[in-house]
């Protein structure tokens, strides 16, 4: 196996995509047959396989790297139509210094937050590491023009975004349009490009809540991935169910596949939902047991959760002094639940 | 950088209280032998003794179908449906209460791992037991014909596979139509067999309804040609099958055999593979493919071949072979020594065959009996491994081309217990169950037991059913002229 790298920027999606397809011309009949070629998933089996990874149990030390892992690949998030320049920085703040009590504490990967407070986001983080990812693309709907979801992006990216959470066209997608939801990725992986030649990773979002089927979670993930994606991502959080374990296990199973056909790597990211320590380390046994080790890392693997650092951090209390302390013990600079 | 293990999660022993030696539990106590010889059960994962076990003599059969019959012709045989429900219930919640007791026991006498003991085996006993209870007194309306009674006293004997669950199989129905029960465990997983005999007393089971006697191959012997036993109901290999079928050959005793297996699990090019390659690993390596119905012979379609190969190999990199008692462990002991030694010999056959021998190269415990979940590629009809039932670890696989191909490859065997189909097309599953000459056959999924669903063989895999109504006829006559 080669080793792993990120898709190359400078080919142009629908050039590779053809080589890949084997078509001389990529039409939507082409990318269809391509994505319905796929294997089912059984939803029965994908379900108790998800259910059987969950029993894994984890103890003591196992649990302790588990648990710094997961910090570290957290999307600290908040999307709110509320949110305001306070409690974005508050929210960085946090990034910063998870637990004050304990400077080892590892930061999360990044402070998820809409377009227009990334240069605030940007001016708190500095030059800590901790990157400012933004939802663009009309988030969360996707429901604009192709002109304004792309205006949108470059606006977070001129602002400082290091990664781009975009949502595809779930309506198109479920039409069977994929070549369209195609080419939106293509564009806006195109104008995540920064005046420097360098590039926003993108995280594409396939609202797997809308998409039902394991099948169609498959398909998307595979039509991501083809189109440029970086990673492909569950949900926006603004749906239910968001990220479930058996979602995440199909998208898994599909990076580690695309890898076996392109060598490329692919990172997943669960978003929404995840609220305590027991499930992030079931998803981190998850990914260990399908994608594999090289995907326990936060350049691979991400969670999408706001409140889940704070159950991570009790658990990391309580682990280096033997007794649960309580939610007062821990900071909470942004609570979202007012 | 540190990688993600798990850190040994064993489940506590002292949830058990094993004793040193074991008597025999005839008309509801436990008694000394008379005359018989004492042998002792081990922990297959550790060689550690566990237990002394009394092998029965001629004498303590007799004894213990005396005190059955004595039930039959007294309380149990009296006793309304709905009465003997009822303690077909208590035992079922007995059961449930104790689980965690049952488990831990079942993995240490046996090597299976905790987490199918626990989440499988119990509960199914405990399943069993419920769903009998249920047609207790309800038999007339069972389809069985008019007025079913039951045989009388019935001998089985059951396997080392699945001690408490086929214990369950069979004392179920036989308490449920009417019988009463002499039971006979195998002779290496004995102690969750006299472990229900503790139940039975709790339940207040009238003495001599359940007795429960431990012994080899002799004990067995015993219960089969005893004069006063009406019914057999036997689990276990072939070869005892036929001896069994030999021994009654003329007698009036009726029997129901269920026996060894070498299903064919058939994957179709439009299967969906990743639920596939799930349901290979769960067909042969549950319980260290100690099961009758193990999907042992993988047919898959020469046009996935390699794909699924390559899947199935990487995931087998994943099973956690050590530890029963370890809620991480997948794949736990050989049962015994002597089982070890056939799935070695026969691993070697294949080899000496021409077949590709792959296995996932885990850590093997130091202590104990361990086999590596092992690969057989490139394995025809004629080599051995393809034949003969391995009751272990070990996969073969095999490849067809069409849909025909497959049935007869299929049903190429002695055998005809289960099969198993994955496919993404329902009219495909249905032609196909259709011509598969096996008992039960599995659809995109594989070993899925459920009280309710009738389970036994063709050809040399047996006769009769278990499970469902189908599985009470065998415990039952019918008829008024009786």
């Amino acid at each position: 196996m080669s080793t792993p790298t990120a898709a190359p920027p400078s080919v142009d999606a629908t050039t590779r995509a053809r080589d890949l397809l084997g078509v001389s011309r990529l039409t939507n009949a082409a990318v269809t047959s391509w994505l319905h070629g796929l294997p089912g998933v059984d939803q029965v089996g994908c379900e108790a396989r998800a259910a059987a990874l969950g029993t894994r149990s984890i103890k003591t030390t196992s649990k302790a790297w588990g648990i710094d892992l997961a910090i570290s690949m957290i999307d600290l998030t908040t999307l709110e139509g509320a949110d305001t320049a306070g409690k974005v920085r508050g929210l960085c703040a946090k990034a910063l210094n998870p637990d004050p009590g304990y400077p080892d504490t590892p930061r999360p990967a990044a402070v998820c937050v809409y377009g227009d407070m990334v240069a605030t986001a940007k001016e708190a983080l500095g030059q800590s590491g901790v990157n400012v990812a933004a939802v663009a693309t009309a988030f969360p709907s996707g429901r604009a023009l192709l002109p304004v979801k792309l205006a949108d992006t470059r606006d977070a990216v001129a602002a400082g975004a290091d990664e781009i959470d975009m949502v595809i066209d779930r309506g198109a997608f479920l039409s069977g349009d994929y070549l369209t939801v195609f080419r939106q990725i293509a564009e806006v992986a195109e104008a995540c490009v920064r005046k420097d030649g360098s590039r926003a990773r993108l995280k594409v979002i396939m609202e797997t809540g809308e998409l039902v089927t394991y099948d169609n979670v498959r398909r998307a993930s595979w039509l991501s991935m083809l189109a440029g994606g970086d990673f492909i991502k569950t949900s926006t959080g603004k749906v239910s169910p968001a990220a479930t374990l058996p979602v995440t296990l199909v998208m898994l199973e599909a990076v580690r596949d695309w890898r076996d056909l392109t060598g490329e790597m692919v990172g997943v990211k669960p978003a929404g939902g995840i609220r305590t320590s027991k499930d992030a380390l079931k998803f981190l046994v998850t990914v260990s047991e399908v994608a594999g080790g090289d995907w326990l890392d936060p350049h691979w693997f991400r969670f999408g959760a706001s409140s889940l650092l704070n159950d991570l951090i009790l658990q990391r209390q309580r682990m280096a002094i033997g007794a649960y302390s309580g939610a007062d013990y821990v900071t909470d600079d942004s609570p979202s639940l007012y | 950088m540190a990688t993600f293990e798990y850190a040994p999660a064993p489940e506590s022993r002292a949830v058990v209280d094993i004793k040193p030696s074991y008597g025999l539990f005839i008309n509801g106590e436990f008694t000394d032998s008379q005359g018989g010889s004492a042998f002792k059960s081990i922990n297959p994962s550790s060689e550690e003794v566990l237990a002394e076990i009394t092998s029965a003599s001629d004498a303590d059969v007799d004894r213990a179908v005396a005190a059955a019959r004595r039930a039959y012709n007294g309380a149990w045989g009296r006793m309304s449906g709905a009465d003997r429900g009822k303690y077909l219930f208590r035992i079922a919640r007995i059961l449930q209460e104790r689980a965690r007791e049952f488990a831990v026991l079942e993995s240490l006498d046996n090597g299976k791992p905790i987490k199918e003991s626990r989440d499988v085996d119990v509960p199914l006993a405990a399943a069993h037991f419920f769903y009998h209870a249920g047609w207790a007194d309800k038999l007339d309306y069972a389809g069985l014909g008019t007025n079913p009674r039951p045989h009388g006293v019935v001998g089985q004997v059951i396997p080392w596979n699945f001690p408490i669950l086929m214990l369950a199989w069979k004392i179920a129905p036989a308490l449920a139509t009417g019988n009463t029960v002499v039971l006979k465990p195998a002779e290496t997983t004995p102690l969750t067999a006299l472990l229900f005999a503790e139940v039975v007393q709790q339940a207040d089971l009238p003495p001599g309804v359940v007795n429960i006697i431990t012994g080899a191959g002799a004990t067995g012997q015993a219960i089969v040609d005893h004069p006063d036993i009406d019914k057999l109901a036997f689990t276990g290999s072939t070869g005892v099958g036929k001896m069994i079928a030999r021994s009654i050959a003329g007698t009036r005793k009726k029997a129901t055999l269920e026996l060894g297996g070498k299903a064919a699990n058939i994957v179709f090019d439009d299967a969906p593979l990743d639920q596939a390659v799930e349901g290979i690993v769960n067909g042969i390596f549950f319980n260290q493919g100690h099961v009758c119905c193990a999907g042992s012979r993988l047919l898959v379609q020469e046009s996935i071949a390699d794909e699924v190969e390559k899947r199935l190999k990487r995931r087998l990199q994943t099973l956690r072979v050590g530890d029963p008692l370890d809620k991480n462990t997948d794949v736990g002991a050989i049962n015994s020594k002597a089982q070890l030694d056939r799935i070695v010999e026969l691993t070697a056959a294949g080899e000496a065959e021409g077949a590709e021998r792959w296995d996932n190269g885990c850590e093997l415990p130091s202590k104990g009996f361990w086999f590596r979940p092992t690969v057989f590629t490139g394995v025809s009809q004629g080599h051995r491994i393809a034949q003969e039932e391995i009751f272990g670890p070990v996969l073969s696989v095999l490849t067809f081309r069409t849909p025909h191909e497959a049935v007869a490859k299929a049903n190429n065997t002695p055998y005809g217990l289960s099969a198993g189909i994955w496919t993404e097309k329902g009219s495909r599953i249905l032609w196909m169950a259709d011509q598969l000459r096996a008992g039960v056959v599995w659809a995109n999924t594989f070993n899925k037991f459920d009280p309710t669903s009738p389970f036994g063989g063709y050809k040399e895999s047996g006769y009769g059913r278990e499970g469902g109504r189908h599985g009470l006829a065998a415990y039952v006559t019918t008829g008024d002229s009786k």
